[in-house]
């Protein structure tokens, strides 16, 4: 015990007596917290439209301002001509073309019917699609409009109808931010966690300290643990800034308890923690263990589900999503944050928590070796 | 010029014979590559509902099963009351709730009328969104089907076209940006590191008072990452058109080109960080937190530049990925020449330009 005080005293020492890892701890979630979810931002709005107008009639200028005033879209180009409208798009200057044929306006009146087209620059293929589905709706309002004009209202009701109402719930004005703070505050402890305790005991191979401490009595649980407590309360801490910073920032106040968020990050650090461990015992320069912990978070994170849904991934990816942690946490801190989940709901993510942290510092432990 | 070559042969032992970083450096884009092409997709499918169906009757029914059939939902659960919804959506694996009101089936053939009621979870909005779309065009088929198709007078179609990419697939906007990636992570990340640890080591005095030029010294520590990066850059191009199918449709010499000008952007930006920094934490702490993590957010491959607030869109502008990655995807996908891409060019080769007289300016020859 006494040796586990002794090795805890100068862990600390050592993390507050560099700058390095002060800077780190303290800009990390102020950077992150405050630029990504601005950057993160996948709310569809300002989409760019080139209209392509070969009628020029009352019509077509109505769509046209309608579209305009919808607010989804900006009207970024407008002519008579498809080959400039095109261009547009080459140069990124326009996501969605709207071709308005000639005679429109005579068509739909004399013939019942008329064509509208609409293009997509399906590079982006989230934003063409939804772009497209949103410009859909409005033409389909002015759809309707147009059909008032020209019929009378009690007709209409002879029609079988049915009629869908949609209610959004946990976050009904769609703010992004909401979804995407909380997963964000995930990749901050993770990258905290992992990086700093790879970094750090690989840093005392390199500079061959950790031999000396191979020399001395210290067991090797001792060792581990004088590592792995200073970087679990400095997790911990992290995350309350961070809980800090999208309370004042954001203005995100978590609908269930924050006991929960804390109890599960205790946990989820564990396993974080451990898996830095594993890879210093794997790594033998700082340049490798940065690498290989930059590749795992890569992973981690992109097969998270921070910003696509896992659902819809393919099988194969899915299976290996369960053997992600960050994708659990993430998970969690969501249901948490936005829907006020409790422990009762939580029982599964906190059992295969606790097992990720066994397995992870089980297996560190017994690859390390107090030889060199 | 044989001392130099000797320099360059030494820096690719080094590499080569730390077979784990090897590896990782080789094998990162292909995983990379693979994760993005086949794993992210931006579609929503597969989502998960529950139905509360209060009617049970046939038009019920058959619009459950229909949904249950569609590429978008799987029917997971089945409630029994309003106040089953809440905690089904608190379990987390719910994303829409359909319910169907007493007597669904009864209105619709005596009143015409009849409502279902969408409820989403909208913490994500983007699924909640596509989702009652995706459901409320799953009803609207099925309310033309019973009304035998009859035409509505006036009606405008509309044809929608997708340019480019007609299948939505997620790698066309990835490609380009794991291109940036990992070029940027090879050259710039690892050419900084390496300088640096020969400075934490103490094997840059070693050089510093051999009689080679130190300048060549640190362009022969260049050259090895120069040559993997082009690696890099075939297995990336070759996963994307074999495996992926996505297509080169410019000109595939001036591809490389412009990568390899990207290449070089990104060695100086090495260069000139670790004539900056003294030990490896601190290169790996700026070229994280000061390249990596805006290549990522600001270049516009994960992120719509637009949708930005101004200051972020304003310092977009100064990240060079966002110039390479605006460059291949109108090389590679839009098929445009030099012609479409000649600004973005200029503005990469002033970058180069830029960090490379700031680099060697700053490179000290003498030790403190």
């Amino acid at each position: 015990m006494r040796t586990l005080r002794f090795l805890l005293q100068k862990e600390f020492r050592q993390i507050f007596r560099d700058p390095a890892i002060i800077r780190l701890i303290f800009m990390m979630p102020v950077i992150q917290l405050m630029i990504l979810p601005w950057a993160a931002d996948y709310e569809m709005k300002n989409i760019k439209i080139a209209v392509t107008d070969f009628d020029h009639s009352a019509y077509s200028r109505q769509l046209i301002s309608k579209i305009t005033s919808s607010g989804y879209f900006q009207l970024t180009h407008y002519s008579s001509s498809f080959d400039e409208s095109f261009h547009e798009v080459e140069k990124d200057k326009a996501d969605l073309i709207l071709e308005i044929p000639t005679s429109f306006e005579k068509t739909l009146v004399k013939e019942n019917e008329a064509k509208l087209f609409i293009a997509g620059n399906a590079i982006n293929g989230v934003k063409a699609n939804l772009g497209s589905a949103y410009l859909r709706n409005i033409i389909q309002d002015f759809n309707r409009q147009v059909r008032l004009e020209w019929l009378q209202l009690p007709r209409f009701t002879q029609q079988t109808q049915i009629e869908v109402t949609t209610s959004n719930w946990f976050n009904p004005l769609f703010n992004y931010k909401y979804f995407m703070v909380p997963g964000i505050l995930v990749i901050l402890l993770t990258m905290v966690g992992s990086n700093l305790t790879a970094i750090n005991i690989v840093k005392e191979k390199e500079i061959g300290t950790i031999e000396q401490i191979n020399v001395t009595p210290v067991k090797k649980y001792h060792f581990i643990l004088g590592k792995l407590i200073p970087f679990w309360v400095l997790g911990l801490f992290v995350l309350t800034l961070g809980l800090l910073i999208s309370r004042i920032v954001y203005g995100i106040v978590p609908v269930g308890s924050f006991f929960t968020i804390y109890a599960f990050a205790a946990v989820y650090l564990l396993a974080v923690l451990g898996l830095g461990l594993l890879i210093s015992t794997y790594a033998s320069t700082q340049q490798q263990a940065m690498l290989i912990s930059f590749f795992l978070m890569m992973i981690f994170i992109l097969l998270g589900g921070l910003y696509t849904s896992i659902d819809s991934m393919p099988v194969w990816a899915q299976w290996i999503t369960k053997f992600n942690p960050v994708s659990y946490f993430i998970e969690v801190m969501r249901m948490v944050v936005l829907k006020g989940s409790g422990f009762a709901d939580l029982k599964n993510h906190f059992l295969i928590m606790f097992g990720f942290a066994i397995a992870l510092n089980g297996w560190a432990v017994f690859s390390y070796r107090k030889r060199t | 010029m044989k001392q130099f070559l000797a320099f360059v042969k030494k820096e690719f032992l080094h590499i080569w014979r730390d077979r784990r970083t090897t590896i990782i450096l080789l094998g990162m884009p292909i995983v990379q590559i693979i994760i993005f092409g086949f794993a992210l997709t931006n579609e929503v499918k597969n989502s998960k509902i529950a139905v509360l169906d209060q009617s049970k009757d046939a038009a019920t029914l058959s619009l459950i099963s229909e949904m249950d059939a569609s590429r978008y939902f799987d029917v997971e659960q089945n409630l029994h009351s309003y106040k089953e919804i809440e905690p089904a959506f608190r379990k987390g694996k719910i994303k829409l709730v359909v319910v169907f009101p007493n007597q669904f089936n009864e209105d619709l053939q005596h009143f015409n009328k009849a409502t279902v009621q969408l409820i989403a979870d909208a913490s994500d909005p983007n699924v909640a969104n596509t989702l009652t779309n995706y459901a409320t065009a799953v009803i609207m088929d099925y309310q033309n089907r019973i009304t035998r198709n009859q035409k509505l007078p006036y009606t405008i179609n509309m044809e929608t076209r997708m340019l480019y990419n007609p299948q939505l697939k997620g790698a066309y906007n990835f490609v380009p940006g794991v291109m940036a990636m990992v070029l940027l992570l090879v050259c710039t990340m690892m050419t900084a590191i390496t300088i640096v640890r020969e400075k934490e080591m103490g094997t840059m005095e070693i050089i510093l008072v051999s009689p080679m030029k130190p300048q060549l010294v640190v362009f022969a520590k260049a050259i090895p990452y120069l040559l993997l990066s082009t690696i890099n850059i075939a297995s990336i191009l070759l996963l994307s058109v074999f495996v992926l199918e996505v297509p080169i449709n410019g000109s595939l010499v001036l591809l490389v080109a412009e990568s390899i000008l990207f290449i070089l952007v990104s060695l100086s930006l090495g260069l000139l960080i670790s004539s900056g920094t003294d030990s490896q934490q601190a290169a790996m702490f700026i070229s994280l937190i000061a390249l990596f993590l805006p290549t990522v957010m600001l270049s516009g491959f994960m992120f719509p530049i637009e949708n930005m607030p101004l200051p972020l869109r304003t310092i977009s502008n100064i990240v060079p990925a966002k110039w390479y990655y605006s460059i291949v995807k109108s090389v590679m996908i839009k098929g445009l020449s030099i012609k479409g891409v000649w600004k973005e060019t200029l503005i990469l080769f002033g970058m180069m330009l830029f960090f490379l007289t700031l680099a060697i300016k700053k490179f000290k020859i003498r030790l403190q």
